[in-house]
């Protein structure tokens, strides 16, 4: 992403003047993602203090975060500071994590009048089946690696592209699901940092894993599924 | 998961007497190494000890309005409660059972592969710990021998005070943040340091993921600042820096601090003795024979002593 367009232009721009090299870099920076519907639309499920809280302060921190140390990163490349390059590495993977997987699960919900809660159609409601008997026991799996993961993180459906074959993952913290793999694409994600549901759910994570099934939107994850398995 | 069917259980806080956390046969030592000839023994004779959830030492509404009672009722009541159930769950009929506390939480960290009991054993260890590291109306500075330490190790309190905060923010997810006591050791096992010097005893300041502690690393915790979302969120939502200002502020129980120090270089002293005595009769058990028959009499003294 960011990272390599950085690096891509640098080799490119190498040897050109330097006026023209700052001038090619001019940093893109992130921001926050409007959701496609209302804060309390997807009560009572999640309630709408909660998605206020996780859109407006914790997405919208990891993308302050996540522009200052792309700043902090291209002074660094410029200088060529490989120490404080090296250094930035473990913010961009949280703040840019947590920016991905965010913008990822809004548009994996929806609520219930919009389409929250139906079963996937075609091929991705095909190949759940065969690959998990079920959509219940996709669910059941997911709700259960989520209900066991320590601390804070995400339970994931994903897409190898390459083997074309559903799988399921957890990932910790901000960690996005191609650090279990780089063939691996996020269908749907659902977020077990207590941030997510604390305030409704306290301690009981599983009632949480439980209700989040009734507004979960199958629509972009069915389209990149056929994007990635024609 | 287990955890779910206690965890729905109705608010109740039955104040027990209890043995705390520890368990009646452990030593209060924090950071003992485990010796294998004493877990065994403990093993056959407790097979059903169990550890108990112990309230905080203050009722759950005395950290207010700093801390609330709800904090507290869901923080202690259910998830320091879920960790000590599951627990004992999950020790029972095994080797672990019976152990004291520490050691459960150093073999099952297992140099960092960690087994299924870590998670659960750490968890309630860390919070008897945190609890105990606050108090109402705590805050403010520290003093004597632990202010001369923290200025000695962080150039002043102002600068130590920084440098747990920033650990504390800058924990990505859930975990601790602690102040230690890094007695002079070598994290290789059986290793001696050549140099040992007053110096290598020091304060650092460490943050750690999810469960794990220092106790792992050796090291002799201090102080604890739970940063998992839970013990913020209903009083704090988002704003961690916040709830770290508060804490720092209002709530440390430098006494409580002062007194584990004072308890961490008596260990760290005697740990020594008894290496040195250790050494010494090793070198001596190579030389002399007759060392040889004294180091089993030993072992047998011991043993009747039970």
């Amino acid at each position: 992403m960011a990272l390599r367009s950085l690096a891509t232009r640098k080799t490119l721009t190498l040897g050109l003047n330097s006026t023209r090299l700052t001038q090619s870099r001019a940093l893109q920076t992130f921001s926050l993602p409007d959701l496609p519907y209302d804060y309390g639309a997807l009560e009572p499920a999640i309630s709408g203090e909660i998605m206020q809280l996780h859109h407006q302060k914790h997405h919208q921190t990891y993308i302050t975060n996540y522009n200052k140390a792309l700043e902090q990163l291209h002074e660094a490349i410029q200088k060529g500071d490989s120490s404080t390059v090296v250094k930035l590495q473990s913010a961009i993977k949280f703040n840019g994590g947590g920016h991905i997987n965010h913008s990822i699960f809004w548009k994996n919900l929806a609520p219930i009048h919009e389409g929250g809660g139906e079963p996937p159609k075609g091929s991705l409601g095909w190949a759940i089946d065969t690959s998990f008997g079920s959509l219940e026991s996709l669910i059941q799996k997911m709700n259960a690696e989520g209900a066991a993961l320590q601390g804070s993180g995400w339970v994931w459906l994903g897409v190898d592209k390459e083997l074309k074959k559903l799988v399921i993952e957890t990932t910790a913290n901000q960690d996005p699901l191609v650090t279990k793999g780089p063939a691996l694409v996020p269908l749907l994600g659902i977020d077990v940092w207590e941030h997510a549901y604390y305030l409704q759910y306290k301690n009981v994570r599983p009632d949480y894993l439980k209700n989040i099934w009734k507004v979960i939107d199958w629509k972009y994850a069915s389209e990149v599924y056929e994007k990635e398995c024609p | 998961m287990a955890a779910a069917a206690s965890m729905a259980t109705s608010l109740t806080f039955p104040l027990l007497p209890s043995q705390g956390l520890r368990g009646p046969f452990t030593s209060s030592l924090p950071c003992t190494i485990p010796q294998r000839r004493f877990w065994r023994k403990v093993a056959t004779n407790l097979i059903t000890a169990k550890f108990e959830l112990k309230p905080p030492p203050y009722t759950l509404n005395a950290l207010e309005p700093h801390m609330s009672r709800q904090t507290l009722e869901y923080h202690w009541g259910k998830h320091h409660r879920t960790y000590v159930e599951n627990l004992n769950k999950q020790i029972a009929g095994t080797e672990l059972e019976g152990l004291p506390l520490e050691d459960i939480i150093i073999v099952s960290y297992n140099n960092g592969d960690i087994l299924p009991a870590f998670n659960n054993a750490a968890q309630a260890w860390n919070h008897d710990f945190f609890w105990e590291s606050m108090k109402p109306g705590g805050g403010g500075k520290p003093s004597g021998d632990l202010l001369d330490l923290i200025e000695r190790d962080f150039g002043s309190f102002e600068q130590f005070i920084q440098e747990f905060k920033s650990a504390a923010a800058a924990q990505f997810g859930s975990g601790w943040a602690w102040l230690a006591y890094k007695a002079n050791r070598l994290d290789v096992e059986n290793a001696v340091n050549p140099w040992p010097s007053e110096k290598d005893k020091k304060l650092v300041v460490v943050k750690s993921p999810n469960a794990v502690n220092p106790l792992v690393w050796d090291y002799f915790p201090l102080l604890t600042i739970d940063v998992w979302e839970h013990a913020y969120y209903l009083d704090f939502q988002n704003r961690r820096p916040d709830y770290i200002s508060m804490f720092m502020e209002k709530l440390i129980s430098w006494e409580a601090v002062s007194a584990r120090l004072e308890k961490a270089k008596a260990l760290a002293a005697e740990r020594e003795m008894e290496e040195e005595r250790r050494k010494k009769e090793e070198e001596e058990k190579q030389t002399d024979g007759e060392a040889v028959e004294m180091y089993l009499d030993s072992d047998t003294d011991d043993s009747e002593a039970e």
